[in-house]
């Protein structure tokens, strides 16, 4: 997962406030505060990588995203992240609009699940698909909204949000190819700057 | 890793020192105090740059004495489990200052000490004190160890408090603070519970208006209970039932000629108060939770802690305790919101923990490797290792 890193590195401008939702050991708030010299947070639930965070110097606050973000002021920061967490969230699209309340831009990464991959899996197996990416069993995946790249851009579309960048990715040929032509397709995972509108 | 940790070295013996401040320190009431006492302990050695130096700030009936052992005593410091080599707070690493505060009764200038003025024992006269009253005394104390800036101020509850108004007071003379299970202000059921026992101290006939020293009485029975009430509100509902549950001491409720009866959580709550009154001064209790109650920590910053925290230049980490109800995880994340909304850098960790208010005194495993992964860094950061 290093590599989405390098594109969300990319678009945080140098000094800003960035709050990382989700931020597991805190290794992307590190990159960008030894690159950007941000002013960075991460909001984690995971008592190991809340320990690892502060071991690393990262600031990092325990905090439940499922229940709510109420005590960030509006446009407090200049970008809010979200890594491969989206999928595991209660309501997506409330935290959607949260993060663009919260933060002047946003940055989502996610596994798309309309890659060929996940698709031929459920076609031909006729089973939920189990994924390096998505590595769970259906009854015990924390990742409780599945969808896919088109579905995304969809939700933005209706919700008023404007994107500024999308990347796609993906690991292997000729998928990284392919994707420019049927990202839909061919994309492992989605990442995303956003606005709003 | 607890057993390991547990079974860590203790520092060992351990010697108390004491210090005449001679500089005159002015009270936030208004009242000079020419000169001062001051006893403390001192754990591991302090560096060449004198960069080492960690302040531990006591809560409301700590001491001086928080690891190792007195010369033939069988019972540690208060904060045995995280204070000495190898520990989250790491004598191999940092120099320790643990320092007993004025209005206290365990040697420093308090209540129990003479007044210069009359030669006599101030008693219920000493003056009202505050917790920057505290944080100027320790400057005083760190100017005479020839320290410039702490590495870290640690310190929990009524000491959080302490650790804040230093961030706030000498933002140059600290780098790190460790706020645990603190509050910005207390909130009126706190307060409640510190009058209660304050009443308690005052209704027993042996305090005579607080001049029981002159006339040689202690109002033991008071001050018990005034410790029987806070210990309670230290502890979780879950814990005490874990604990002593339903059971009897003495006495049997199914055979009706087995009076009385003593239910085990009565037996240890006396014992609990009548060992606390042995040592400690009921004025210095009155003095010290009024302390507690008056202590705001943005009153004179228009009432807005973020404003207050703006001052600060430090790095912070506040750490609560789920099943704590006295300083409550809501009042950490009070103060973490608002140094997040003044943009200084803040960790904070919400530790699972049946134990109550006291939970930040006890063995627990996240709790210490919270502390410590955040101590092992500042050590790092002192060697000019990583940034």
């Amino acid at each position: 997962m290093s590599q989405d890193y390098g594109f969300i590195s990319d678009w945080i401008k140098a000094d800003s406030k960035v709050l990382d939702l989700g931020c597991g050991d805190g290794a992307l708030l590190l990159q960008l505060q030894q690159k950007h010299n941000i002013l960075g947070y991460g909001l984690e639930i995971d008592p190991q990588s809340i320990s690892q965070c502060i071991a690393n110097g990262v600031n990092v606050i325990e905090q439940d995203l499922n229940k709510g973000l109420t005590n960030f002021a509006d446009g407090s920061f200049d970008t809010v992240v979200m890594t491969q967490a989206l999928q595991a969230m209660r309501y997506p699209h409330l935290v959607l609009d949260e993060m663009l309340r919260i933060g002047s831009e946003c940055i989502i990464t996610f596994p798309n699940f309309g890659y060929w991959g996940t698709r031929a899996y459920l076609n031909f197996r006729g089973r939920m698909p189990v994924t390096k990416q998505l590595a769970y069993q259906w009854y015990d995946t924390p990742n409780i909204h599945f969808f896919t790249y088109a579905d995304f851009e969809a939700l933005c579309r209706e919700r008023n949000i404007d994107i500024l960048h999308r990347r796609t990715m993906a690991e292997h040929f000729p998928d990284k190819q392919l994707k420019s032509l049927w990202p839909n397709l061919f994309t492992q995972t989605a990442v995303y700057h956003l606005s709003r509108k | 890793m607890s057993s390991e940790s547990t079974s860590k070295d203790s520092i060992g013996i351990v010697k108390t020192q004491s210090v005449h401040i001679n500089q005159p320190l002015k009270l936030a009431c208004g009242v000079v105090l020419p000169e001062h006492k001051l006893v403390y302990e001192t754990y591991g050695e302090l560096n060449a740059q004198r960069s080492n130096g960690i302040l531990l700030c006591h809560a409301l009936s700590g001491d001086h004495h928080a690891a190792g052992f007195h010369e033939g005593d069988s019972r540690p410091g208060w904060w045995e489990h995280y204070v000495g080599p190898g520990k989250a707070i790491d004598s191999d690493k940092f120099f320790i200052v643990s320092v007993n505060n004025i209005g206290s009764c365990f040697g420093s200038t308090g209540p129990m000490s003479i007044n210069p003025e009359t030669g006599e024992r101030w008693g219920a006269s000493f003056p009202s004190l505050r917790a920057r009253d505290w944080v100027e005394s320790q400057r005083l104390l760190m100017e005479y160890l020839n320290i410039d800036c702490w590495a870290a101020i640690i310190g929990g509850s009524l000491g959080g408090m302490q650790a804040m108004r230093w961030s706030l007071e000498h933002p140059d003379k600290v780098l790190n603070a460790v706020v645990i299970a603190s509050s910005m202000k207390l909130t009126a059921q706190n307060i409640a519970f510190n009058e209660i026992a304050r009443r308690a101290i005052k209704s027993d006939p042996d305090f005579c208006d607080g001049n029981y020293l002159q006339q040689g009485k202690a109002p033991l029975r008071g001050l018990a209970l005034a410790r029987m009430i806070g210990h309670v509100t230290y502890l979780s509902d879950e814990l005490m039932g874990q604990k002593f549950g339903r059971e009897l001491r003495i006495g049997d409720l199914v055979d009706r000629n087995a009076d009385p009866v003593e239910f085990q959580v009565e037996s240890y709550l006396n014992y609990q108060g009548d060992k606390f009154s042995d040592s400690f001064d009921a004025n210095s209790y009155i003095l010290i939770t009024k302390m507690l109650d008056y202590f705001d920590l943005s009153r004179e910053y228009d009432n807005d802690p973020i404003k207050a925290f703006s001052h600060s230049k430090c790095n912070f980490l506040v750490i609560s305790f789920s099943s704590d109800w006295r300083f409550a995880p809501e009042r950490s994340r009070e103060i973490t919101d608002a140094l997040l909304a003044a943009n200084r850098p803040v960790s904070y960790t919400e530790i699972e923990s049946d134990k109550g208010h006291d939970a930040f005194l006890l063995p627990n495993v996240r709790y210490e490797d919270a502390l410590g992964g955040y101590l092992s860094r500042v050590a790092t950061q002192l060697q000019g290792g990583a940034q």
